[in-house]
């Protein structure tokens, strides 16, 4: 028979830091607790004889032994229902205006902020009448959210059904009811989920699918699907932060949750000051419209940060059971392992490599399985894309969370400080990168771009592979030494770096290229190629053809919006100069 | 007024530990006396209903089971005043200067609470420092973190006190001051820090906390948080623009060590505690600008890397924490270029907002990529230079490598009081970009290039010039 655990009281024992220890308290484990006379928020992580341990989410200075801890018996859970778009939240729900409005520019301890604005009206359209037989995960009724996402698809919880028995139709709050079923169980516009167990779904489905980001380098060379893993580490200073905002900005996902995990504040403003300012390049709508920040950043209580990432997918996967795509991003993985670290320490546990606990390779790839792209309970598909940034200590890829990030995700974009220091961005390595999504989405982009995709993309990977060899021989001799094919190749190559990979977040038009506009660059450099090296066979010079006068302007098009025109332009002047009229 | 106790079991390094305790708060603020009569004071780091461990700030030499032990019911906290300005205090936060005490109008927890990030406004107000290689390539803004690491021997304290001294956002006169916090430093150091405060007037508007090699290193652990306390203070409540230097964060990682290792912690990289990142973190996220408030504080901590190496755990936690960085070269020091700054590794994540059109001017973030690839060339052929020698270059390569080497001597290179605005800076660069080949600047748009490209200027001049005597 299970415990009553909540509403059981119990006295404080033990304080370090974060960790409190509790006695005489009935708790289960991830019971979440109000500790101390403050009532500050904490998460039974160990059970010791009589001994309870809680983690505690807010800075516990000022406690002392002896007060009281009250247990509410639930586990940690986050509100799932319409108000959530355009909302930034702290590790474990809050959200930060509310936070600011109870206590200030900094943040206090002690306050209680629901996860969804108590007060809004949402006018309910019911999907299902009286007498339906409805079961968990079905959509009775949708809600206007905002412009972006017009259907906010209100859901059965998971784990009810019933038959209707009452349905309304109007503007309610979250807490008003809206139906009733015949058990006498009453459904209102939100539902709680306990962050740590994965909402079910009825079967996982195959990625075939791309989530298209408008960057070069990641949709040509190395593409996620929808549904996919990627993670990208790299050392500081190499542009981690600039692609996942750039990830932020344009994925063509229908929902982004970005997880600002233990990451630098200045960085949060950023994405809140710059995101309602953009457009969606679809619909051109405001991007807040469809996303939901979290930000716990470093100086904030590290057992938030430790939940922020659960609080975030278990709303990406909310989303994702309405049948949307969602692509969720988590800046940094590291710190959350860190805080996995910093919180098993205190609890003296055995520490594995590198003082991280031995459980880090499973509890990264229990989060990176919440992946997936699925037939959700209600019929509909839909998926989430999670990409973890990964921040190596010193750059170096075989520090553990890199090491066991990299044997689960299938995408591995490797951002490289050299090319950061070159100012060639994004700084991703195309040598060291891979996406194992390549050939399974290759007949989708034959289909939806063009029939030669896949054979451009591998002549270009060849070219710069080749490139990478012949590297090594001009180190030694230098370029002019080489045989004249071989320094047309370079030349060839130079170019796929400097006009294709090369691409400026912060230019207006270069920010996002559209995949036609992708093919068409890399088509383009690829009938240069051709020509130069029909031009060699033909006796010209190699300097006359590797300085063919106008590669500056192909090299420029990438610049405009309306790109065609000037790219023709371009093509016909190198064209001429090559081969002649 | 606390009890008193004389409970203490244990002393271990800089911690005491005691039993039998009433309940004590978790980061209480303890005194501790010792027979002959003299203070210490400490804090407490874990409490539970039948011990308390304390770290002494003081350190514990000395203490023995006999020292009696008091805890205050207070959490740690700076006496806050105006009147700071101009005082040199400890490490701990008492005047040291032979001055009256401060009489404060606040005190304040010294552990600040984080700033929400929903009420922090994004910096973008340019400071110049007037040193080439920070303006153009590194550009520093209002309330950013920039660290700059260095190496023993290195003259990272004369590029603070140029940056303390320089240091101005143009056009416009408010208030500025310095918090001043060293920890672990030398006297020679600090005392060379205090001269030139003195010389230039500027001891004035600093307030200085000092913890001298000899001073206790426990007391290290509060230096810093007493420093931003004040910092805050200052910013938030009288409106000043603080420029907050911590000197040498080092040794103020390595006390994290020593309290770490005295408690018997599970060690993370290099023996240093697993929660180095959130200690850090605490201490530098408290820079920034609050929306609706005036002041601001910019925080330049300075840090040597052990052994010259960037991977070592206190840089490289301290770089995913702040807005970038400053590096030193030991190299560049050697050739004689001062500030010897090594721009390839450096980095200001918070300089594409605060420079360009109506901040510092248009062409600054095409030239900066220009001037980077440019640079980063250069230093890459140098490596093959070093293997066929200069005369197997072509003559593209060779003007690259001139290019670097009049980038280190002439851009790079400038005088510790040489005060470098911010178009002589951008001029200088593009005077150096008119070595390469015009084809070569793919990264500036035509427009900027015939506005800035020396031959372009010289061309207009001479047009204005032909203009000018044909209408005389």
């Amino acid at each position: 028979m299970e415990v009553k655990t909540a509403g059981s009281v119990g006295e404080i024992y033990r304080i370090s830091g974060p960790l409190v220890v509790a006695e005489g308290l009935k708790a289960k484990m991830y019971d979440v607790c109000k500790v101390g006379e403050d009532g500050l928020m904490g998460e039974v992580v160990g059970i010791r004889g009589d001994k309870i341990l809680i983690q505690v989410y807010e800075d516990t200075s000022g406690i002392r032994p002896g007060e009281k801890v009250v247990n509410t018996g639930m586990p940690l859970s986050v509100e799932l229902g319409p108000g959530m778009l355009g909302t930034i939240y702290d590790g474990i729900q809050r959200p930060l205006p509310a936070l600011k409005e109870a206590s200030g520019d900094f943040i206090g301890r002690g306050i209680e902020a629901p996860g969804l604005d108590r007060k809004k009206k949402w006018a309910f359209k019911p999907t299902v009448k009286k007498g339906d037989k409805v079961k968990g995960g079905d959509i009775i009724g949708v809600v206007k959210e905002t412009e972006l996402i017009a259907e906010h698809r209100i859901l059965v919880p998971p784990n009810v059904s019933g038959t209707i028995t009452e349905i309304y139709e109007g503007d309610f709050t979250v807490e008003d009811t809206i139906a009733v079923l015949d058990n006498g169980m009453e459904l209102k516009l939100y539902h709680k989920w306990p962050v740590r167990i994965p909402r079910p779904y009825v079967e996982k489905l195959p990625p075939e699918i791309p989530l298209i980001t408008g960057q070069r380098i990641l949709d040509t060379f190395f593409p996620v699907a929808k549904g996919g893993t990627a993670a990208i580490p790299g050392p500081f200073g190499s542009g981690k932060t600039v692609t996942q905002h750039q990830l932020a900005k344009w994925a063509d996902a229908q929902i982004i949750v970005y997880i600002g995990c233990g990451e630098r504040g200045n960085e949060m403003t950023e994405v809140l000051e710059e995101f309602p300012e953009l457009k969606d390049p679809r619909t051109g709508r405001p991007l807040m419209e469809r996303t939901i920040l979290i930000a716990n950043t470093s100086n904030m209580p590290v057992a938030a940060r430790e939940a922020s990432v659960y609080t975030g997918i278990t709303i990406a996967e909310y989303f994702r059971d309405m049948g949307y795509d969602v692509a969720i991003q988590a800046d940094s993985t590291s710190r959350w392992a860190e805080a996995m670290r910093e919180i098993s320490g205190r609890l003296e546990e055995m520490p594995g490599e590198e003082g991280y606990p031995a459980y880090l390779a499973s509890r990264l790839a229990e989060f990176y399985e919440r992946a997936g792209r699925v037939k959700t309970l209600s019929g509909h598909i839909g998926s989430v894309t999670v990409v973890g940034a990964v921040s190596p200590p010193g750059g170096d890829f075989s520090e553990p969370v890199t090491q066991n990030t990299l044997r689960i995700v299938k995408v591995f974009w490797a951002l490289d400080a050299k090319l950061a220091a070159r100012r060639h961005f994004p700084a991703i390595n195309w040598l060291q990168s891979y996406s194992l999504y390549a050939d399974v989405l290759r007949p989708w982009f034959e289909k939806n771009v063009a029939p030669d995709w896949g054979e451009l993309r591998n002549w270009a990977m060849e070219v710069l592979q080749e490139e990478a060899n012949l590297q090594e021989i001009v180190q030694l001799v230098g370029s002019d030494a080489l045989p004249d094919a071989q320094r047309i190749l370079l030349e060839v190559a130079r170019m796929i770096r400097e006009i294709f990979l090369i691409q400026y977040a912060y230019d207006p038009v270069d920010t996002y290229c559209p995949l036609e506009k992708q093919y068409d660059m890399l088509k383009g450099i690829k009938m240069i190629n051709d020509w130069m090296f029909k031009a060699l066979e033909m006796g010209k010079t190699v300097e006359e053809i590797i300085n063919v006068p106008g590669k500056e302007k192909f090299a420029r098009a990438k610049f405009e919006e309306n790109y065609k025109p000037i790219m023709e332009e371009a093509l016909e002047e190198i064209r001429k100069n090559l081969l002649g009229e | 007024m606390g009890k008193e106790y004389k409970t203490i079991t244990d002393i271990a390094g800089p911690l005491v530990f005691l039993e039998k305790t009433e309940p004590v708060a978790y980061g209480e603020l303890v005194t501790i006396t010792l027979p002959d009569g003299t203070t210490r004071r400490g804090q407490v780091l874990d409490t539970a209903k039948d011990f308390v461990v304390v770290q002494v700030f003081e350190g514990t030499r000395g203490l023995d089971k006999s020292c009696s032990v008091r805890f205050t019911g207070d959490v740690v906290k700076l006496n806050c005043s105006k009147d700071m300005l101009g005082r040199i205090l400890s490490g701990s936060g008492d005047p040291i200067d032979g001055g009256p005490k401060i009489v404060p109008e606040e005190r304040r927890e010294i552990i600040g609470a984080a700033i929400n990030p929903y009420a922090r406004q994004y910096p973008r107000e340019f400071i110049q420092t007037g040193i080439s290689a920070i303006d153009g390539m590194n550009t520093l803004v209002r309330g950013q973190k920039l660290p700059i690491f260095s190496g023993s021997g290195l003259p990272h304290n004369d590029i603070a006190l140029q940056i303390a001294r320089q240091a101005k956002v143009r056009g416009t006169e408010e208030e500025f001051a310095i918090v001043f916090a060293a920890m672990g430093i030398t006297y020679e150091e600090a005392h060379q820090f205090m001269k030139e405060f003195e010389r230039t007037g500027a001891l004035e508007r600093a307030v200085v906390f000092l913890n001298l090699a000899s001073d206790p290193a426990i007391e290290r652990l509060i230096t810093p948080r007493m420093a931003l306390t004040a910092a805050e203070f200052l910013a938030y409540e009288y409106d000043y623009h603080i420029l907050v230097i911590l000197t040498d964060m080092t040794n103020y990682c390595e006390a994290l060590r020593e309290i770490s290792a005295a408690r018997e912690e599970v060690p993370g990289r290099r023996g240093y505690p697993g929660y180095m990142y959130t200690d850090l973190a605490t201490i530098y996220e408290r820079a920034g600008r609050i929306r609706g408030r005036k002041g601001t504080i910019t925080q330049m901590p300075i840090l040597t890397m052990p052994g010259d190496d960037i991977t070592h755990p206190i840089p490289d936690l301290t770089g995913y924490i702040t807005e970038g960085q400053i590096v030193l070269s030991r190299e560049l020091h050697a050739k004689g270029i001062y500030p010897p700054i090594d721009v390839l590794p450096s980095l200001s994540r918070l300089m594409k907002e605060g420079i360009g059109k109506g901040m510092t001017r248009e062409d600054h973030k095409e030239w900066n990529d220009q001037m980077y690839a440019a640079y980063a060339e250069g230093v890459d052929l140098r490596g093959l230079v070093a293997i066929v020698g200069e005369e197997a270059l072509s003559e593209r390569d060779r003007r690259y490598l001139k290019f670097a080497d009049e980038f280190e001597r002439r851009f790079v290179n400038q005088g510790k009081y040489e005060d470098r605005d911010i178009e002589y800076t951008l001029d200088l660069g593009w005077e150096l970009l008119a070595i390469l080949p015009e084809e070569e600047l793919t990264k500036i748009r035509r427009e900027y290039i015939e506005k800035y490209h020396p031959k372009y200027r010289k061309k207009k001049a001479e047009g204005e010039a032909e203009k000018a005597e044909a209408a005389a």
